[in-house]
């Protein structure tokens, strides 16, 4: 068991031929993701890394029967790709493009709500279920099976804490990363009430940063709703307000979303905060 | 990207937001021919990023060009929370009779762009939002029909706004929401928006924020972009394609993710240390990279140590090894450097490390801790 993929999920992979794309292709067929499908406008009837190419989502969908979408597509497309991959019916799409406008994903973000669809991301690393597949560039080989549920804002600090978990013998369930951007698809809550639904995740780790509220009404939701133990780390302690610390959404405004309050909510809502991100291995 | 005042009444004008007349000046003697021209009563406005201008004495009322000129000779040349004002803005004298708050915003809480209105204007509205929050009025656009009358109207009975002035009042805050989503703001505010003593709407303070993420489509902006608000190291950083934050410490951070770079500054704290910046190096680190990083936290001569930390990923660990030395063959440097990386291929980098004699770590823990002692060393 797991959330949200697992070895039935059939891949469509959008921007296929680009760079990235073929390159995390290669990389997610190596590690047994059920890639079918892949498109590039003009590309129709061809192949990357033996997957059939489309010219449009709908077609892809029809021939392949793929029921989730990764994205690649250079940020000032990413927008509509997400909405042609919801539009297709694809319940599930995750986009890893960094530097899409934030206000391009306003009504990006209520399109997808408004046609019951999951968005994953935009900005983010993806999602693993070890053994079974990936979406997305985390690097599968410092995971391993388990039964920790893993959800975090960033990519390299979730291989950080995931690697630490891996090498201390603990093995994670999913591991979702759900993106830096102020704006953003699926938020740490909508992941908490699947790994608390998801009778194969025993323990939950968070790992949030400065900027923004979430982490303190996830903090607010786990103390409410979730019975399994929860674990966080905050990164951004040393940040200085009205500087964006390179996503897009850590930035500490008007006083407001620092370390040390979010570590603060976390604390008082029960969650076991780590001094550094290795360190959570150690207190689960 | 922030922009200055004048240039934010600039984008208002367009939108035929009504502000005072005014221009800028660089010298006292062009704030009193600008102040000649304007005729009457000026105020004379430090230009700079940061905020509290008024109270750090960069805002003063003259009555003669004389004045004005004199006024301007004070406050060019000034320092207001770091920043050198260089420009003044003079600015017709205006007779308040009402103060408004009006401004913009990407919302995350609702996933939307909300316009945000106040009868306390001229304060800070982060202020009122902590001493009268019942006093700030919100409303959020339609994600697809964008703000309509009705909405610009709610804001304004919330307000307090006389009967005779809404119609007025929901002009301008449609105009000022188009002048946001037209050009990609992540603020945009009026403050005050007041009502003079002849009952006109007008703009007297406005600040902007573009979304740097939306920079590509707007290539005017560049022309607004105050490289003199910048630190010189940050606008290094921009051309490499780094992003870099400059800190108060003494031990320099390279890191690959942005989240891990803010880890990496708090792991340092934890041991004691003091991170002198904020840099993401992004994947790969290549030569290229880590020689203009090294060179950027160089640039800071109180740093006595740097930090690497990589985590492989994707990229492989002795590539990233070998970019290391060649960036550090590119940029000659006495500085001892720590390396942590780890990940794919992470033991073949760290041999190739050793044999160039370059410290490596396996934790983040160890890296922080050598760092911090070999930082201390050198105090």
């Amino acid at each position: 068991m797991s959330i949200l993929i697992d070895k039935n999920t059939r891949l469509l992979v959008q921007g296929i031929t680009g760079r990235e794309g073929a390159y995390h292709t290669k990389q997610m067929l190596e590690y047994g993701t059920n890639v079918v499908a892949g498109t590039n406008p003009g590309r129709g009837g061809t192949k990357t890394e033996g997957v059939p190419v489309f010219n449009t989502v709908k077609e892809a969908v029809e021939k392949t029967k793929a029921n989730a979408s990764v994205i690649y597509v250079p940020a000032r497309f990413a927008p509509d790709s997400i909405i042609e991959a919801v539009d297709a019916g694809i319940p599930l799409v995750v986009c890893i493009t960094e530097g899409i406008p934030v206000k391009d994903m306003v009504p990006v973000y209520h399109y997808v709500k408004m046609k019951g669809a999951r968005l994953i991301g935009p900005n983010c690393p993806g999602l693993i279920t070890p053994g079974e597949s990936k979406v997305g560039i985390i690097p599968g080989y410092i995971l391993t099976p388990g039964n920790i549920g893993v959800v975090s804002k960033s990519g390299t600090l979730t291989y950080e804490v995931v690697n630490a978990l891996t090498l201390k013998g603990m093995g994670q369930s999913t591991a979702v990363g759900i993106g830096g951007d102020p704006i953003i698809g699926t938020s740490f809550i909508d992941i908490l009430e699947l790994f608390q639904n998801d009778p194969n995740t025993e323990k939950i780790v968070m790992l949030g940063e400065i900027g923004g509220n979430a982490e303190i009404l996830a903090a607010e939701y786990v103390k409410a709703h979730v019975t399994k133990p929860v674990y966080g780390f905050i990164a951004g302690q040393t940040a200085p307000p009205g500087k964006r610390m390179g996503h897009a959404g850590a930035i500490i405004s008007g006083g407001e979303g620092t370390a040390a309050e979010k570590i603060k909510a976390f604390r008082d809502n029960g969650i076991k905060v780590g001094e550094s991100p290795a360190q959570i291995a150690d207190i689960i | 990207m922030k922009i200055h005042e004048y240039q934010a009444k600039q984008i208002l004008s367009r939108y035929n937001i009504p502000v005072q007349r005014g221009e800028v000046a660089s010298s006292p003697e062009e704030a009193r021919e600008i102040a000649k021209t304007i005729g009457g009563m000026v105020v004379v406005k430090a230009q700079v990023h940061a905020g509290g201008r008024g109270k750090a004495g960069g805002v003063k009322l003259a009555k003669t060009p004389d004045e004005a000129e004199e006024k301007a000779q004070a406050i060019l040349g000034m320092d207001i929370k770091g920043s050198t004002v260089r420009r003044v803005l003079i600015t017709q004298a205006a007779d308040i009779a009402k103060e408004f708050y009006l401004g913009v915003i990407i919302d995350r809480g609702v996933r939307g762009i909300t316009l945000m209105g106040s009868s306390e204007g001229g304060v800070e509205i982060e202020e009122v939002a902590k001493t009268n929050p019942e006093k700030i009025i919100k409303v959020t656009a339609d994600p697809f029909l964008g703000l309509s009358d009705f909405q610009a109207r709610e804001l304004a009975f919330g307000m307090g706004i006389e009967n005779d002035k809404i119609n007025g009042f929901v002009t301008i805050a449609k105009e000022l929401y188009r002048a946001f989503v037209e050009n990609d703001a992540d603020i945009l505010e009026i403050n005050p928006l007041i009502l003079n003593d002849k009952g006109e709407w007008q703009a007297l303070d406005a600040k902007m924020v573009y979304d740097d993420n939306a920079l590509y489509r707007h290539k005017e902006a560049e022309d607004l972009r105050d490289l003199g608000e910048e630190e010189q190291a940050e606008i290094e950083a921009r051309k490499a394609g780094l992003s870099y934050v400059k800190l108060d410490g003494d031990i320099g951070c390279v890191v690959n993710g942005a989240g891990l770079a803010m880890a990496t500054m708090d792991t340092l704290l934890l041991y004691g240390g003091q991170p002198a910046n904020f840099l993401d190096i992004g994947g790969g680190a290549k030569a290229d990279k880590v020689a203009a990083a090294i060179r950027i936290i160089l640039s800071e001569p109180k740093v006595k140590a740097i930090l690497f930390n990589i985590f492989g990923g994707i990229t492989r660990g002795d590539d990233v090894a070998k970019g290391i030395i060649a960036g550090l063959e590119q940029v000659k440097t006495d500085v001892p450097i720590v390396i942590r990386l780890v990940g794919t291929n992470s033991e073949e980098g760290r041999k190739i490390l050793e044999e160039a004699n370059l410290k490596s770590a396996e934790t983040l823990a160890e890296a922080a801790q050598k760092v911090v002692n070999v930082a201390k060393e050198r105090k």
